[in-house]
């Protein structure tokens, strides 16, 4: 269990490495951020103060010497939009994004799973059939297109649910959440049901494929042969086996889900850290865009830890010591 | 078709069901509060520091709060605000008298203290990345007495009052000791302005509370909430559902839609933002400009004859009607008439393509040449559509045109530096928004000969340069007497646009809309404020 951990964490701490440099060098090449920062009516010797200020004078090298230097300290540098610590402006952002995906996720599961179940019971009925002639629409409509009908269909024309932003947030044991009033959840509703179609699609095509490669293994039909009821067959039997490929898929859906909802965030102005990375992105906020990445490998290394530990708790046979990243 | 009722009414009450808890929690919501405004932004503030970053939204937001001595109106002109009024003592000194019994919202009184405080932390905000400091570059401020304030130049210095109105003044105490995180964390709450912070949840909303203490008329409204909604269709569906009575920058595209609709209404002006052609006057060659053949040719933008013809060919009214949807007015300067120191001279530059043809063909170029354009992609309103467009009435003139049209972030870096610290391309499309509401700085910018010492032509990324433009700015520059220097930019903005320097294309104009009832004042400077919204 330890070397095995210790391997991961080297594993991870490659990866930033690796993550940091692409980055750095990459908003290098695409352009000075100096530019996208400055107001248009300066002159040049407010521009070449600016940059001295931040330190956009420097040669590249210098300034990733510099980088690195605060890396070492724990400090990741400061937004060049902001003027605020680049890791506290990530982190005030991440409890907006954690509740979309969570919310989004349980979405996944328990609409996914049922139906997906369903089907792959009962693989012939025409209910099936609609299930995954849906699945289909849920995976191949655009995101910024269903968020935008959403919001005309349940905002705009029913007036039930507001179109954009996020319940105030209340803080609980130190963690900031919006889901403890209704309003909270009516704000929600939108983002999440948006994020979730996909993954619902995904979770109701991988549960179906289970269930109808379970059903037929002999340990099913030993269970049935030992006359067990239909419900205990399918809730210990055949649940419990489709759930390995599942929660793997989950596990990443996940991670994805917290670092890339870009769309939906932008789409439903949730204030998470989709949105965040993409406005410094836009931008050439480096200290950001960095800090965001190296949040969003640690998130995905994390998340990858918790899969592999859920699968030993799923499947016996899996054993941490063995498993090979 | 007869069931048709049926079904909408039975899955009507089939989501109603489903429905009623999240509904009940919404009634609630869109109760709208009579004393509230709710206002859709497409731009979020970088800061809540208002000396932090000299960036539109910013400066509009801390309009409701931070006052300027001197203040803007709709149109960008002059009117008094803490000061109640200015004259010039000689050419080098401006006097302020500052309004008595004003009070900031701590109950300490505003004096010249306050102001004198805040001018002197302006240049000292750390990390800034758009400073305000150049705007009170070479003045030095001397407190006569409690509500006087001399301000000293070394020049005669006519746009003082111009600059002072571009910065807001705060408590002397938070001038003093708040950084840019305290002011983010509402330790400043309020200014001397019609409205105090109560929240700011970035990336999603802020909020705005009257301030009893206010000095000027009562504000209309109790609570003031702007909400970021950086998607354009997102904030116009929010409107249409009533989470917002009011959304800025209005998406084009849905202006005739929302014209039709009988619960919104539209606001709409003149923007001080002109789009326009800036191309390379620096060159003996030009990079993206060769024969059609490929072959290199000497660089023809250096033409004034050349220039001109692209100018006629460019279709203007065609650009405003097909591509901004009527949201723009055709340009023949870099400000709109009404604004300060324009030329009532400049006519509109003519759709003449058999007039194109002849001036191309007496340059030399009686079958053209082939060129490169640049524009950057999501920047201003249609940038991309305008480019392609414009390529295309080039073609009709006989030139070869491709375009590429490049994200900001890579764009304007190239266009700036991209050639070893020299503009990169042969010509761009690029917009201006003349903060100040005049022409001054904005001719000096984009047209004066790039000048580091001098501050001229920063922007200026056809390195065009002409000794007479520049006598002339520099001659307006230290003329204090208003009349005297709006002639003499009027005459420099003639310089300037019969040589082409640059070509404009259209003013945009700035679009609110708002639910019905809800009235908005639109304003040049693309600011949404509070107190300009009525019932």
């Amino acid at each position: 269990m330890l070397s095995f951990l210790i391997r991961r964490v080297g594993q991870a701490l490659l990866v930033i490495v690796a993550m940091v440099l692409i980055v750095f060098f990459g908003v290098h090449v695409i352009g000075d951020p100096i530019w996208m920062l400055i107001s248009p009516e300066m002159d040049q010797q407010a521009i070449a103060q600016t940059a001295a200020a931040l330190g956009l004078d420097k040669p590249i090298w210098e300034q990733l010497l510099y980088f690195l230097r605060g890396l070492a300290v724990g400090d990741l540098g400061r937004s060049f939009v902001h003027g605020e610590p680049a890791i506290q402006l990530i982190l005030s952002r991440m409890p907006a994004t954690l509740e979309l995906a969570v919310v989004a996720l349980l979405m996944a599961v328990l609409i996914g799973l049922p139906l997906g179940l369903y089907a792959g019971l009962n693989p012939d009925s025409p209910v099936s059939r609609t299930i995954m002639a849906s699945s289909i629409l849920g995976f191949s409509l655009p995101t910024f297109w269903v968020g935008l009908m959403l919001i005309m269909f349940f905002s705009v024309m029913l007036g039930w649910l507001p179109a954009t932003g996020r319940g105030a947030p209340q803080s609980v044991l130190g963690f900031e959440t919006s889901l403890l009033t209704a309003q909270g959840w009516a704000f929600i509703a939108l983002p999440a049901l948006n994020l979730a179609l996909l993954k619902i699609s995904l979770i109701i095509r991988l549960a179906r494929a289970g269930t109808r490669e379970v059903i037929l293994t002999d340990y099913v039909k030993f269970a049935r042969a030992k006359g067990l009821s239909r419900q205990r067959i399918v809730q210990v039997h055949v649940l419990k086996n489709i759930m390995i490929p599942i929660v793997t898929v989950l596990g990443l859906e996940f991670g994805s889900l917290m670092a890339f909802s870009v769309v939906t965030e932008t789409i439903f102005s949730w204030p998470g850290m989709g949105k965040l990375l993409l406005e410094a992105i836009q931008r050439l906020d480096r200290p950001v865009i960095v800090a965001s990445i190296m949040v969003v490998v640690i998130l995905f290394v994390l998340i990858n830890l918790v899969v592999d530990i859920l699968y030993s708790v799923l499947d016996p046979r899996v054993r941490l010591t063995e498993a090979r990243a | 078709m007869s069931c048709l009722p049926y079904l909408t009414r039975s899955a009507r009450a089939a989501g109603l069901a489903a429905g009623s808890a999240v509904l009940a929690s919404t009634l609630a919501l869109s109760a709208a509060n009579a004393q509230e405004v709710r206002i859709g932004l497409s731009a979020e503030p970088s800061s809540i520091d208002p000396h932090y970053h000299n960036l539109g939204p910013n400066n509009g937001l801390a309009r409701h709060v931070f006052e300027p001595l001197v203040n803007q109106n709709a149109n960008q002109g002059l009117i008094p605000s803490l000061a109640e009024n200015w004259r010039t003592v000689d050419d080098t000194t401006w006097e302020f008298k500052l309004r008595r019994g004003v009070k900031f919202f701590d109950g300490s009184e505003f004096t010249a203290d306050d102001v004198i405080a805040t001018y002197k932390r302006v240049p000292n905000v750390p990390r800034s990345p758009a400073s305000f400091a150049q705007f009170i570059t070479g003045m030095t401020f001397e407190k006569v007495d409690s509500h006087t304030l001399r301000v000293k130049t070394k020049a005669p210095a006519p746009l003082v009052p111009t600059f002072l109105s571009t910065i807001a003044l705060v408590p002397k105490t938070c001038a003093e000791s708040m950084s840019t995180e305290d002011f983010n964390a509402l330790k400043c709450q309020g200014g001397t302005g019609p409205f105090r912070y109560t929240e700011f949840r970035p990336g999603d909303r802020v909020t705005l509370a009257r301030n009893p203490n206010y000095w000027g008329p009562r504000p209309a409204w109790e609570t003031v909430t702007f909400r970021f909604q950086t998607s354009g269709p997102t904030r116009v569906a929010s409107l249409l559902a009533g989470d917002v009575d009011v959304i800025d920058n209005v998406p084009p595209t849905d202006i005739a839609r929302l014209k039709g609709d009988a619960k919104i209404e539209l606001a709409e002006t003149l923007s001080n933002r002109v789009i326009y052609f800036h191309m390379d006057q620096f060159r003996e060659v030009s990079p993206f400009i060769t024969a059609k053949d490929g072959s290199q040719i000497k660089n023809p933008l250096r033409d004034l004859r050349v220039r001109q013809a692209l100018s006629k060919a460019i279709n203007r009214p065609a650009i405003v009607d097909r591509i901004m949807d009527g949201a723009a007015v055709p340009a023949e300067q870099v400000l709109a008439k009404s604004f300060f120191g324009t030329s009532q001279k400049l006519q509109p530059i003519r759709f003449d393509l058999e007039g194109a043809r002849k001036l191309l063909a007496e340059a030399g170029y009686p079958n053209g040449f082939k060129m490169k354009m640049h524009g950057p992609a999501g920047r201003y309103t249609n940038d991309t559509k305008i480019l392609e467009a414009v390529a295309q009435m080039f073609t009709r003139l006989g030139l070869e045109i491709e375009i590429e049209t490049i994200p900001p972030a890579n764009f304007f870096s190239r266009a700036s530096t991209g050639a070893g610290g020299l503009p990169e391309f042969s010509m761009i499309l690029v917009g201006w928004g003349a903060s100040t509401g005049e022409t001054s700085g904005s001719l000096r910018s984009l047209l004066g000969s790039p000048i580091k010492e001098k501050g001229s032509g920063a922007a200026n990324r056809g390195r065009y340069s002409n000794p007479a433009l520049d006598a002339k700015l520099d001659e307006a520059l230290a003329t204090v007497d208003d009349r005297k220097r709006a002639a003499l930019l009027g005459e420099a903005s003639e310089i300037a646009f019969n040589n082409l320097g640059i070509i404009p294309s259209h003013y945009q104009t700035n679009v609110w809309a708002s639910r019905r009832g809800v009235k908005v004042e639109a304003r040049a400077d693309e600011y949404t404020i509070a107190t300009g919204i009525s019932r």
